[in-house]
């Protein structure tokens, strides 16, 4: 077991991950790897097995097949201890509408030992902008201030990986504007992310590099320096539309 | 081991303060049981002979079925904005939110009945102070959340989660129900502390085996 994060090669690796429901496989041999303070997009249509990757790779699901380190931690064997190094945000806020956010923090921050956790909330609710808001119960707030907490309350434990599932979805364009402003401080802050999404322009603006799931496997990986938006989006429909 | 159980009690605080906000289980369920019992206090004769003969039945009919709808709320509520996914994510092992659920569980159980016994005792013209009887009911209780807990967790990942519970759950839990109705029912007729001991000793039997094997087995329920 590695405690120090810098000893490690990559912040994120998996080879030949496999996931099946039923005997129908929704990961067919993935491998990912993603260096340490890198951000990655993930796209791909519907069912590509976006969620299934981010499930996985945040120890909700077993994979069948394969191996992944997180922060090299091996995913099957030291479960707690990968938990403890990722933040997730999910198109789902796992937020409790009836506690306040205050109380969500709080209860999150117990749950991972945060230390000083009352200036870690101060500190955290203010990067998102809600510091106002603080004792408000979350089931009034917008959903896009749902989602801000959302954030608050990954990057709560300071975890350097943070994985971000469809982040984005179902808000309008000034919360969508808004949480890429603070997922570029996210990236800014030295985390490894990897994002998933099906909005080609919004990751495009994020990520250094980008890879397109289709149907359990990636059929595309590059950096987004060689690419342009028109380029990416060709080779995306390309990719798409030669497997669906 | 003072960590484990700090976790295990930050989930139980949650859930109390999270119920005390909108009573929305306990409002419910309260009502259920007190109506049930009001109904059976009316298709019976009040004689003393009859009384003895359905009581225990009634009582734990009505913890029964008001058991089983809050237990169907224990994970629906955290299903909810992904919550499950949340405290699945927090870096404890499965069994601490197992047994946290179980006691907000047990705990909530245990104040509705705390309501409803003396409802009960009046209405079937019953003496109010039976030490006893709270035994019998802290530990039919106990089997009943330890395993309910379990079970909830598994029907709240199944489409036809209200139907679901009670079909795998009530077949599971019948020995503690029995034995809590055998004891319960020696107590209502005098029965005496060594009559009782047998029924005791199974219940405190299936809830040692109901609360180990489920904690053991929580985290393959839980996930996927």
């Amino acid at each position: 077991m590695s405690d120090d994060i810098n000893d490690i090669k990559y912040a994120i690796e998996a080879k030949g991950l496999s996931k099946s429901f039923g005997g129908l496989f929704a990961l067919k041999g993935i491998d990912l790897s993603i260096n340490e303070g890198e951000c990655v997009a993930l796209f791909g249509p519907n069912g590509a097995g976006k969620t299934t990757l981010i499930k996985v790779l945040t120890t909700l699901s077993r994979p069948a097949n394969g191996k992944v380190l997180i922060a090299g931690e091996d995913i099957k064997k030291n479960a707690v201890a990968v938990r403890r190094r990722i933040g997730v945000v999910s198109h789902q806020t796992f937020l409790y509408d009836n506690l306040t956010a205050y109380e969500n923090l709080k209860f999150y921050g117990k749950m991972y030992d945060v230390p000083d956790l009352e200036q870690r909330i101060v500190d955290v609710i203010t990067k998102v902008g809600l510091e106002s808001r603080l004792r408000d119960r979350v089931g009034i707030f917008s959903r896009g201030m749902q989602q801000r907490l959302s954030i608050a309350r990954a990057i709560l434990h300071d975890p350097p990986i943070m994985l971000l599932d469809e982040p984005e979805t179902g808000l309008d364009e000034q919360a969508r504007s808004t949480l890429s402003e603070l997922l570029k401080t996210l990236v800014a802050g030295n985390r490894t992310v990897l994002l998933t999404t099906h909005n080609l322009e919004w990751g495009f603006a994020l990520a250094d590099r980008l890879a397109i799931l289709v149907k359990g496997k990636i059929v595309y990986e590059d950096s987004k320096q060689s690419l342009d938006m028109t380029t990416f989006r060709e080779t995306y429909n390309r990719c798409v539309g030669a497997r669906s | 081991m003072i960590n484990y159980l700090g976790k295990v009690m930050t989930i139980f605080f949650k859930d109390l303060l999270s119920e005390f906000r909108t009573k929305a289980v306990a409002s419910s369920v309260l009502l259920f049981a007190i109506l049930v019992i009001i109904i059976f206090n009316f298709a019976f004769e009040s004689d003393s002979d009859t009384i003895g003969l359905v009581a225990p039945g009634v009582l734990w009919v009505t913890f029964t079925f008001a058991g089983v709808l809050s237990m169907n709320r224990t994970f629906v509520v955290e299903k909810e904005k992904g919550c499950l996914e949340g405290l699945m994510l927090c870096p404890v092992s499965r069994d601490v939110l197992y047994w946290g659920k179980m006691i907000s569980s047990l705990v909530l159980m245990l104040i509705i009945e705390a309501v409803v016994f003396p409802i009960f005792l009046i209405l079937f013209d019953l003496p109010l102070w039976m030490p006893r009887l709270a035994i019998v009911a802290l530990l039919g209780t106990l089997g009943f959340a330890s395993v309910g807990t379990l079970f909830s967790a598994l029907a709240a990942n199944t489409k036809a989660r209200d139907m679901a519970l009670p079909i795998i759950f009530f077949p599971v839990v019948v020995p503690v129900i029995i034995a809590a109705v055998k004891a319960t029912d020696l107590i209502l007729n005098s029965g005496t502390w060594h009559e009782m001991s047998s029924w005791l000793e199974i219940l405190i039997a299936f809830d040692v085996i109901f609360l180990v094997v489920s904690a053991l087995v929580f985290e393959f329920v839980i996930e996927e």
